[in-house]
């Protein structure tokens, strides 16, 4: 008899749900938007079902190798949401892009039944599935529209360099297994101390290849391409759930299995923080392209969270999760603008076609006004308050290096933002883009630009909510 | 007699691993050669695995290389049908002709 099998209801719910929806789609014709609306739908019920699992103490099942806690039930609240506002915005874009087929919605939902498997695992095998499940779909959804050249070659790249990282990960998990002499993290962290090299070897590369997921530098290289290539609602994927999934399985090994060799991954998750900011910063300047500059400002932004997480404290690990909550928010926005810039069927992604935008659209020049704002971390706005929690959690540590080197990496950044800015109040204005935009666009541009211009009126309210997370 | 201990084991699996890398990153031919280098860096893995699980005897090791092999599959079935549709696109495989991308 399994015990606690209710506990993971949401994960067998989107896989009955995937099953269902193959079926619908296989045995109905025409039936590509019916089935988009289904998993629309089907996450909206997986929000509802994850909801009440927030207040349940911390438990495990499985032979403790999957783990229902606050931190996993927060991080799968933020997936299902994020996929919610994901499909709401894209609608319509899929449809006038000819992707729109039931593939798509299926592939979306079986990639975050893997990223939900990943957050939860608590054992090196689980977790491998959690992220092959993730990565497969990923790999199909990158190369989507198969006529696109762009698509196609995107795909290609996050293919090889994607396997790569799995299998720079994987060899991690062999050493880690074999030195700890299981595969179960609760165990893994009675058999290790730092004296021996094997364990050293086996974290390093498992931590290259998280990077690798969250395209921290030095292992970057693949984002800028795949954003710029994969269709655009397909990037606003890549640049939300994948990067929530894998901060999370980043928490759960620096503090679960390795949080007795503290000493040997501080300096690397250091480095890898310092290297993505200012590569973030510095890269992005040059950049015609808003998707490519998107991949480096995640970059950037990637490595605002990882400082977090190396001050080994759980206000660390809490602004590190304050942060993404607030980077996913500001990047729906920045998306939803994007896929308003739309004129007689096609989109527009480069910097140029935001020239004059305020003279025409002055709501949405406003709305982007703010977001870039947010994004360069200006007070009042929240991209300034998940910034300003880093800093502070770094500071209370003594890192001052780390700070410093953060806030130089704003103030370059800050540039690019401001240029974008420019372009749009102050340079010739051109045609006007349509405005018969669909309910979900406009509904996530609006919640999404409100949360970001009142969230300093309360701020207790999501610092109270993830104050609960207890790691350490 | 010479007999074969773990790192015997090891040593043979580092040296696969390393070639997998060096595969894809030397090679500038065929796309179809990073595939075969994934599988090699796949394989590596799973002789640590087996071994690992032989030495310490505990059976999980080997059941993770189930899985891997079953996942190993599934990428490289993928991974042919992504080079399917990029060759239909561009009307070729060769590594240094995949730059439309860049910036």
């Amino acid at each position: 008899m399994i015990e606690n099998l209710e506990l993971i209801l949401p994960e067998i719910f989107v896989s009955l749900a995937i099953m269902l929806f193959l079926i619908i789609g296989v045995y109905k014709k025409n039936s590509s938007s019916l089935v988009y609306y289904l998993s629309t739908v089907s996450l909206l019920v997986l929000f509802a079902l994850l909801f009440n699992y927030y207040s349940l103490s911390e438990s495990s099942l499985f032979n403790e190798s999957y783990k229902i806690d606050k931190l996993a039930t927060f991080m799968k609240l933020l997936t299902a949401v994020s996929g919610i506002f994901v499909m709401l915005t894209s609608s319509k874009y899929i449809q006038l892009n000819k992707i729109d087929k039931i593939e798509y919605p299926i592939l979306i939902l079986s990639s975050i039944l893997g990223m939900m498997v990943m957050i939860s695992s608590n054992d090196l095998i689980v977790f491998y599935m959690g992220l092959e499940l993730q990565s497969l779909a990923l790999y199909v959804l990158a190369s989507f529209n198969r006529d696109n050249i762009f698509s196609t070659e995107s795909g290609l790249k996050y293919f090889v360099l994607s396997a790569l990282s799995s299998g720079l990960l994987l060899y991690g998990c062999s050493l880690i297994y074999g030195f700890a002499e299981s595969t179960n993290f609760n165990v893994i962290i009675n058999n290790t101390n730092s004296a021996n090299y094997g364990l050293t070897f086996g974290i390093v590369f498992i931590l290259v290849g998280l990077a690798f997921k969250i395209s921290a530098v030095p292992f970057h290289m693949w984002a800028p391409d795949v954003y710029q290539g994969s269709p655009t609602s397909v990037t606003l994927f890549f640049a939300i759930l994948p990067k929530i999934a894998a901060l999370t399985v980043f928490i759960r090994f620096l503090y679960v299995p390795f949080a007795n060799m503290n000493d040997q991954w501080q300096i690397i998750i250091v480095f890898l923080s310092i290297g993505s900011m200012l590569f973030g910063a510095v890269a992005a300047i040059g950049q015609r392209n808003l998707k490519r500059l998107v991949a480096y400002s995640s970059i950037g932004h990637m490595g605002y969270a990882l400082a977090g997480l190396s001050t080994s404290t759980n206000e660390g690990i809490q602004s590190s999760i304050i942060y993404m909550t607030i980077y996913l928010i500001m990047n729906l926005a920045f998306f939803s603008c994007l896929f308003m810039l739309r004129r007689n069927e096609s989109y527009y992604e480069n910097i140029e076609d935001l020239s004059g935008l305020s003279k025409n659209h002055p709501i949405l020049s406003f709305s982007l006004l703010v977001i870039l704002f947010s994004l360069a971390g200006i007070p009042p706005l929240a991209g300034f308050f998940a910034k300003f929690y880093i800093f502070m959690a770094v500071i209370e540590e003594s890192m001052y290096f780390l700070a410093i080197v953060g806030l130089l990496s704003t103030v370059i950044s800050a540039f690019y933002y401001l240029r974008i800015i420019k372009v749009i109040y102050f340079d010739p204005d051109m045609d006007k883009y349509d405005t018969n935009h669909h309910f979900g666009l406009k509904f996530t541009l609006a919640i999404t630009t409100i949360f970001i211009l009142i969230y300093f009126i309360y701020p207790r309210g999501l610092t109270d909510l993830i104050s609960k997370i207890i790691i350490i | 007699m010479f007999s074969i201990g773990l790192g015997h084991y090891l040593t043979l699996a580092a040296i696969i691993f390393t070639i997998g890398i060096a595969g894809i990153f030397l090679n500038r031919k065929n796309i179809i050669v990073i595939l075969m280098s994934i599988e090699l860096i796949l394989l590596s893995v799973s002789i640590n695995l087996v071994s690992f699980s032989i030495f310490i005897d505990d059976l999980s090791g080997q059941i993770f290389t189930l899985f891997i092999l079953t996942v190993a599959a599934a990428e490289a079935a993928i991974g042919l049908a992504i080079i399917v549709a990029y060759h239909r696109n561009a009307g070729t495989i060769r590594v240094e002709e995949i730059d439309k991308l860049k910036g």
